[in-house]
């Protein structure tokens, strides 16, 4: 058998693409933190409950109305957004002009509310969600076996992390979503709706989450409280980077996801931790983050 | 005497006959755990301007310091309490440095996100006793003399420390010291212009107010005579952060009222669903007291949008305006 370090490669590359699994899932998220940290100052604390939100929503579809992972993979993120678009217009939207630290608190409230009232109805323990028909078993590439499941996570949200890349960097729309986000009045001064394209960035954001929820529930139990231990590693992650560069936040998320899981090959204890150990060292090193602007 | 100063010694009158009139104290004992972590924090918050949203860490520290020291290595409970708030004063220097190096809501960020790390280390630390928690710590005699077994004693020890602490914010609010902490919540820029090293001023609040927390951590602990992870949490670094809010941000007895509200309404917001479902008959109502997430989140939510000066904050603006309003009567006549 081929080891590397003393460890089984078959160990290894298992635990390798574990990482990349979650790393997808860190970048989707931190990705959608930096874009709604751009355009509205705006640290969303609920971003966690609304990827649990997605998670429960594919549940809930095939559980009560028999719709399957394909749809809900569409439809879930749709709805989550429509409820980001909700708390904008109603909660955010009032706080713009205040000390960007009431944003925090205010979705840090909302993330206790979601969570608590999915705890109060479906208690603290995960339900299983079966992985979809097609996405069943293993490949076989000679050197190891590949979970198809996984593969397509990595697959889909590295996709989606590209597109959103390309939309806000190469599109007209992206133009004007960097243009709000260095100076809203003038653009806004040009005739750009900016309010409207504020809620729809929010929007876009938490949709992000929430289809990052769905890719989540056949890996990981639906539970309420997946939401809240993930948001702050991505925090973490959203430190490390800086939230100045989209690309930054893809490669951050999925550079820290596999380094977190050859942690845990090499030194299991510390597989918790260490995300939380890079910040301090980049904080030491290079305060203003991997791919930050200096102030 | 001015109103002030008449008004502090009411309240300690008042907290010194709560043994004699029958309250649970060890009910009191908390509330007056949960006010100093409170002031602790609005040190921060209120006077200095820096989210930390990972007291937490500094709770849940001293608390198993103190108890560790206490049954592990047979400390006496003074010098255990001692141990405690030094642990979390190291602690306090260690993440204030790092955390000190960015501003604003990377602050929050990062000091969520250390103390997350903490709660992982005593997670899996053999000394904490991971899920379990660390039980059974004897609470011993004060220096020899107070035996603490009896709430009634443990009482008056607490009201003590309660006061210390109160005192330690109050006199540093009112201190140069504290001059300083409120220019740079004002303008960090302009405070740095004058010549003040802010960050040393920062790290030197950050530390203080660590160490008050984890005091608060400690008297928690020797109250219940156990430490558990739940000091350690988010959650409690969230409702610290509500305590103030609720009670006022930046003002000295903000926290305290707010503190008394939050710990009541963990303890009563049971009873308060089951009245609930016998009101309306709906049966959802009855799990309330399962889940004061929920509670705890709704007043989250109204307090940022509607009620950010808090109860003490929006009394003072509401008798500053009457006053305002009476001498504008007495100068038009």
């Amino acid at each position: 058998m081929i080891t590397i370090f003393g460890i089984p490669l078959q160990a290894f590359l298992g635990q390798l693409l574990l990482g990349l699994v979650n790393g997808s899932f860190y970048a989707i998220l931190s990705l959608g933190l930096a874009v709604i940290f751009g355009l509205l100052n705006v640290i969303n604390f609920a971003h966690g409950a609304l990827y649990m939100l997605g998670a429960f929503l594919a549940w809930m579809g095939l559980h009560y109305l028999g719709l399957n992972y394909w749809v809900m993979l569409l439809v879930a993120p749709i709805l989550v957004g429509l409820f980001g678009i909700l708390i904008e217009k109603c909660l955010l939207k009032h706080l713009y002009k205040l000390d960007h630290l009431y944003g925090l608190l205010l979705t840090f409230g909302i993330t206790l509310l979601i969570e608590g009232l999915f705890r109060s109805f479906y208690g603290a323990s995960g339900q299983p969600y079966s992985t979809p028909e097609a996405l069943r078993g293993a490949t076989n590439l000679g050197f190891m076996m590949l979970p198809n499941y996984r593969a397509w996570v990595v697959v889909a949200s590295l996709t989606v992390c590209l597109i959103t890349w390309f939309v806000i960097e190469r599109t007209k729309l992206g133009a004007l979503l960097r243009a709000g986000t260095e100076n809203p009045r003038l653009v806004e001064a040009f005739g750009i709706n900016v309010p409207l394209m504020i809620t729809l960035t929010y929007g876009f954001g938490v949709a992000l989450a929430g289809f990052a929820g769905v890719l989540a529930a056949p890996i990981i139990q639906v539970s309420p409280l997946m939401g809240s231990n993930l948001i702050i590693v991505v925090f973490a992650v959203v430190v490390i980077g800086g939230m100045g560069s989209i690309l930054g936040a893809i490669v951050t998320g999925l550079g820290l996801g596999v380094i977190e899981g050859l942690t845990k090959v090499f030194w299991p204890e510390a597989s918790s931790t260490v995300v939380f150990i890079i910040m301090a060292i980049v904080l030491l090193l290079r305060p203003a983050g991997l791919f930050g602007k200096e102030k | 005497m001015n109103r002030q100063n008449l008004g502090y010694l009411i309240a300690l009158v008042l907290l010194a006959l709560v043994p004699l009139t029958g309250i649970y104290p060890v009910f009191v004992m908390k509330i007056m755990c949960y006010a100093l972590f409170a002031c602790a924090f609005n040190l921060l918050l209120g006077f200095t301007g820096l989210l930390s949203f990972g007291h937490a860490a500094f709770l849940g520290s001293a608390a198993y310091a103190s108890g560790h020291a206490i049954k592990m290595w047979g400390f006496s409970t003074e010098v255990g309490l001692a141990f405690g708030v030094l642990v979390a004063g190291v602690m306090g220097l260690a993440m204030g440095a790092l955390a000190i190096r960015r501003s604003g809501i990377y602050f929050a960020m990062i000091t969520l996100a250390l103390s997350q790390m903490v709660y992982f280390f005593f997670l899996q630390a053999k000394f904490t006793g991971g899920e379990d928690g660390l039980q059974g710590v004897p609470r011993g005699t004060l220096f020899g003399l107070i035996d603490l077994k009896s709430d009634f004693n443990l009482y008056y020890v607490v009201m003590a420390i309660f006061v210390f602490g109160y005192f330690i914010v109050w006199r540093t609010v009112h201190s140069p010291f504290g001059q300083v902490l409120k220019a740079i919540r004002e303008n960090e820029a302009r405070t740095t212009s004058l010549g003040y090293d802010v960050d040393r001023f920062k790290l030197l609040a950050f530390v203080l107010s660590a160490m008050l927390a984890g005091l608060a951590g400690s008297t928690k602990m020797l109250i219940f005579v156990s430490a558990t992870l739940t000091d350690a949490t988010w959650q409690m670094s969230g409702l610290v952060i509500l305590m103030t809010l609720i009670g006022g941000l930046g003002t000295l007895v903000g926290p305290v009222i707010g503190a008394f509200i939050v710990v009541l309404l963990e303890n009563k917001v049971g009873d308060l669903g089951a009245t609930l479902t016998q009101w309306t008959g709906i049966e959802w109502f009855q799990r309330l007291g399962e889940s004061v997430t929920i509670v705890i989140g709704l007043i989250f939510v109204i307090c940022v949008l509607a009620f950010r000066r808090g109860i003490v904050g929006e009394l003072s603006a509401w008798f500053e305006r009457r006053k305002a309003l009476k001498q504008a009567q007495s100068t038009s006549v």
